[in-house]
């Protein structure tokens, strides 16, 4: 009695909360792997420091475009109010819709062809054999590069006269190697080069995940006698499924704001047949020093994205999911 | 028709610019010491005689000058974004007509009438047409500080020699050459059609051989339904008719100027002839230094359009540039002795010609005679001369909203996904 009463008033708060304990009283509680528990958790205050950058460099410009978009301002002077001027102005103007239109075909192509092929690579990539490393090493030398040197370097590879289009061209039905120049076949050249560029990024997102799929999972389905194809369609795929998720709206997002290869590889053109939306930003904004209008079509971008994001995580249904391991543990 | 200098290796052009850029970006804002800044585009030629006339000016001033270089592509818009903050320059580089138009609009530029009446010598030494470009309302913003550079034909004298072809004087013989040419499978003219300001060039021409200069003038000051005008749907049918007949090849919109391709092809005689400024001349040199040396490079001027109304002579293309003041400068006095010491001075002219330009002074014909090029220089100063009109580039005289959509049409009607009647009720929608 003594002692319990010694025991109890030397660790009151163990006493008080649970009691007295069974066999292992004297020792830690269940618990007890935790750290001594902090006063309280991170209060608000600790979130001000990222908060106020978020707001300075994120939010604010959205807001100061947001409030642009209502204004005309040609870069000098003072912006004029002019309300929805600029928004109706854009239902009608005929460069915004191909705009839009050429940004959706962008975003689709560039999904549909870097998804697949990145999936691939990256689950191949994540085998253990030295080869594998070796190759996805150089696979990944895209990466190394800036957009800009990219566009550079397939736009001297594309050129029609000079350069490896001109050799090329004959064998896949472009006698002229006019890829660039030709309306009708410039889309698919940035579908291509931004394929070349953003693919060695996906495919490190699946390689890294691919590795995270417990080997268990496999060895089990062995030996219920399922083959690789199976395998990959059955455990790897679903497996991914967060990996699948995280990488399309990277991609959507990405492929949204796509610019300088676009812009250094065609400027556009020829017409407007590769004027992306963020295109006609700039060539607004930068060329006709039509601020106002350049933001209103900024913002659609903005919005574009965000929502193609949320449609994307809803129609996945991302926030249902639970652990994807439940086979596992 | 921006001005384009032989500085196009690509990527050490994109990052020297994005050096300046920052560089630019970095300085201290100007009149916080005593420095004036000169902004100036990047150009291999003008740069170091710029640099020496401001060095010998800062000799003997107490306020100096400093010149800030930046590239030709984005200049504008760095000028634009600058002119209302507290990086403005204090003396900047622009093209005149509606570019400097607005910045006089927003009251952001010196009127430098005064100190051009108090010295008639320096004002007149300025070809009128060209100094005429800076006026505004009758005051002066600007004083002309480069060669002149109206466009006209270049060609590859050994592949017209092949051919048996001679230089047309007529725009039905110039369309004989383009079938000529496509018999020698030689694409007839290059057109750098990556580069909008290209097909402009031809477009100006064509309206002004069709229709005259006051076609353009009409268009210019604005007036109600001035692109509609059978000159400017006859001259787009025109040309047209030259991309279906092949005269420029079929990968015309991916060549581009900056790159050298158009030079190129030009010296290696893939192609005859090509349409462009003055500047052409020493690009080949810089490009192309092998058939600059064969001495195999033609010129001639824009051909006549026999049923057109237009006056043969007439020139198209930019008069010259200029350098004009910043109203908030806090020593317009300074910016002013310098521009007066030095834009017409001897050191300067011939500074330009020595380089090849064609300044737009008076009586300096003799001067020319002499220069290195002068078989081309001169050509080029009696071609000015003799010239009644000097219609400047449309995309750098018109208000910049109007001539990027009329830069874009260009490149709809060149790839003929718009047909002439539609780009005049576009255009008519816009101005």
């Amino acid at each position: 009695m003594h002692a319990t009463e010694d025991t109890a008033t030397t660790t009151p708060r163990a006493g008080a909360r649970t009691g007295p304990r069974p066999a292992d009283g004297g020792g830690r509680p269940r618990g007890g792997l935790r750290r001594p528990q902090r006063s309280e958790r991170p209060g608000i205050v600790w979130i001000v420091p990222a908060l106020l950058f978020f707001g300075l460099f994120g939010l604010g410009p959205v807001l100061g475009v947001v409030y642009l978009s209502f204004t005309e301002w040609r870069g000098l002077g003072e912006p004029t109010w002019v309300g929805l001027e600029n928004w109706a102005e854009m239902a009608s103007d005929d460069g915004v819709t191909n705009g839009l239109k050429l940004t959706l075909v962008l975003t689709a192509l560039c999904w549909a062809t870097q998804t697949p092929m990145a999936l691939l690579f990256g689950v191949w990539a994540a085998g253990p054999q030295r080869i594998r490393a070796v190759v996805s090493a150089v696979y990944f030398l895209p990466l190394l590069l800036s957009g800009a040197a990219i566009a550079l370097l397939w736009l001297s590879l594309l050129d029609p006269n000079f350069g490896l289009a001109a050799d090329i061209g004959p064998f896949v039905g472009v006698p002229d190697g006019n890829f660039v120049g030709d309306s009708s076949l410039a889309l698919y050249v940035i579908v291509l080069v931004t394929l070349w560029q953003w693919l060695p990024f996906h495919m490190l997102l699946y390689q890294s995940a691919a590795r995270q799929i417990p080997r268990s999972l496999y060895e089990a389905s062995e030996i219920d006698g399922a083959g690789r194809l199976h395998q990959f369609l059955f455990i790897t795929i679903p497996q991914l499924r967060h990996t699948i998720i995280a990488s399309s709206v990277l991609m959507i997002v990405g492929a949204m704001t796509y610019f300088e290869t676009v812009f250094l590889i065609t400027g556009g053109g020829p017409g407007v047949s590769t004027r992306i939306l963020p295109l006609v930003m700039y060539f607004e904004g930068f060329r006709a020093f039509d601020m106002g209008y350049a933001s209103a079509i900024a913002v659609l971008l903005v919005v574009l994205g965000f929502s193609m994001a949320m449609v994307t995580v809803w129609l996945s249904g991302y926030s249902r999911m639970r652990s994807q391991r439940e086979g596992a543990q | 028709m921006r001005q384009h200098f032989p500085q196009h290796r690509v990527v050490a052009a994109a990052s020297a610019g994005a050096l300046l850029m920052a560089t630019a970006c970095g300085q201290s804002g100007p009149g916080a010491d005593d420095t004036l800044q000169v902004w100036a585009v990047e150009d291999e030629v003008l740069n170091p005689l710029l640099e020496e006339s401001i060095a010998d000016f800062n000799a003997g001033s107490d306020v100096e000058l400093e010149l800030v270089t930046i590239q030709n592509d984005p200049y504008k818009e760095r000028l634009q974004v600058a002119m209302g903050s507290p990086e403005r320059p204090d003396i900047f580089f622009n093209w005149g007509g509606g570019n400097l138009g607005q910045y006089v609009d927003a009251g952001q530029v010196y009127d430098m009438t005064a100190d051009l009446d108090d010295n008639p010598e320096f004002r007149d030494a300025f070809l009128p047409s060209v100094l005429e470009v800076a006026e505004l309302d009758g005051s002066v913003y600007g004083v002309p500080m480069q060669g002149t550079q109206p466009v006209s034909f270049f060609y590859n004298q050994e592949v017209f020699d092949e051919a048996g072809a001679e230089p047309p004087e007529t725009y039905a013989e110039l369309l004989d050459l383009v079938e000529v040419f496509q018999g020698e499978e030689v694409t007839p003219v290059v057109l750098p059609g990556a580069a909008s300001w290209t097909l402009l060039m031809w477009v100006s021409y064509l309206v002004d051989r069709v229709g005259g200069a006051e076609v353009y003038a009409d268009i210019s000051r604005g007036a109600d339904g001035a692109w509609d005008d059978p000159a400017v749907i006859e001259a787009l049918e025109r040309s047209q008719d030259l991309v279906d007949e092949g005269a420029f090849g079929s990968d015309f919109a991916a060549v581009d100027w900056d790159g050298g391709q158009a030079t190129t092809l030009l010296a290696e005689g893939e192609a005859a002839m090509i349409l462009m400024g003055p500047w052409m001349v020493q690009d080949v040199e810089a490009n192309a230094p092998e058939f600059y040396e064969s001495g195999d490079l033609g010129w001639f001027a824009f051909p006549e359009v026999e049923s057109g109304q237009g006056d043969p002579s007439a020139v198209v293309g930019p008069p010259t540039n200029y350098f004009s003041v910043h109203a908030e400068t806090d020593h317009p006095e300074v910016a002013m002795d310098w521009l007066i010491d030095s834009m017409a001075s001897d050191e300067y002219v011939q500074g330009l010609i020595d380089s090849g330009a064609v300044p737009p002074i008076e009586g300096i014909e003799d001067d020319l005679a002499d220069s290195e090029r002068a078989e081309f220089t001169t050509w080029l100063y009696d071609l000015t001369e003799e010239s009644e009109h000097f219609t400047p580039a449309w995309d750098q005289d018109l208000d910049p909203s109007e001539a990027e959509t009329m830069l874009t049409n260009f490149s709809l009607v060149f790839e003929g996904d718009m047909t002439p009647e539609e780009f005049v009720a576009d255009m008519d929608d816009e101005s």
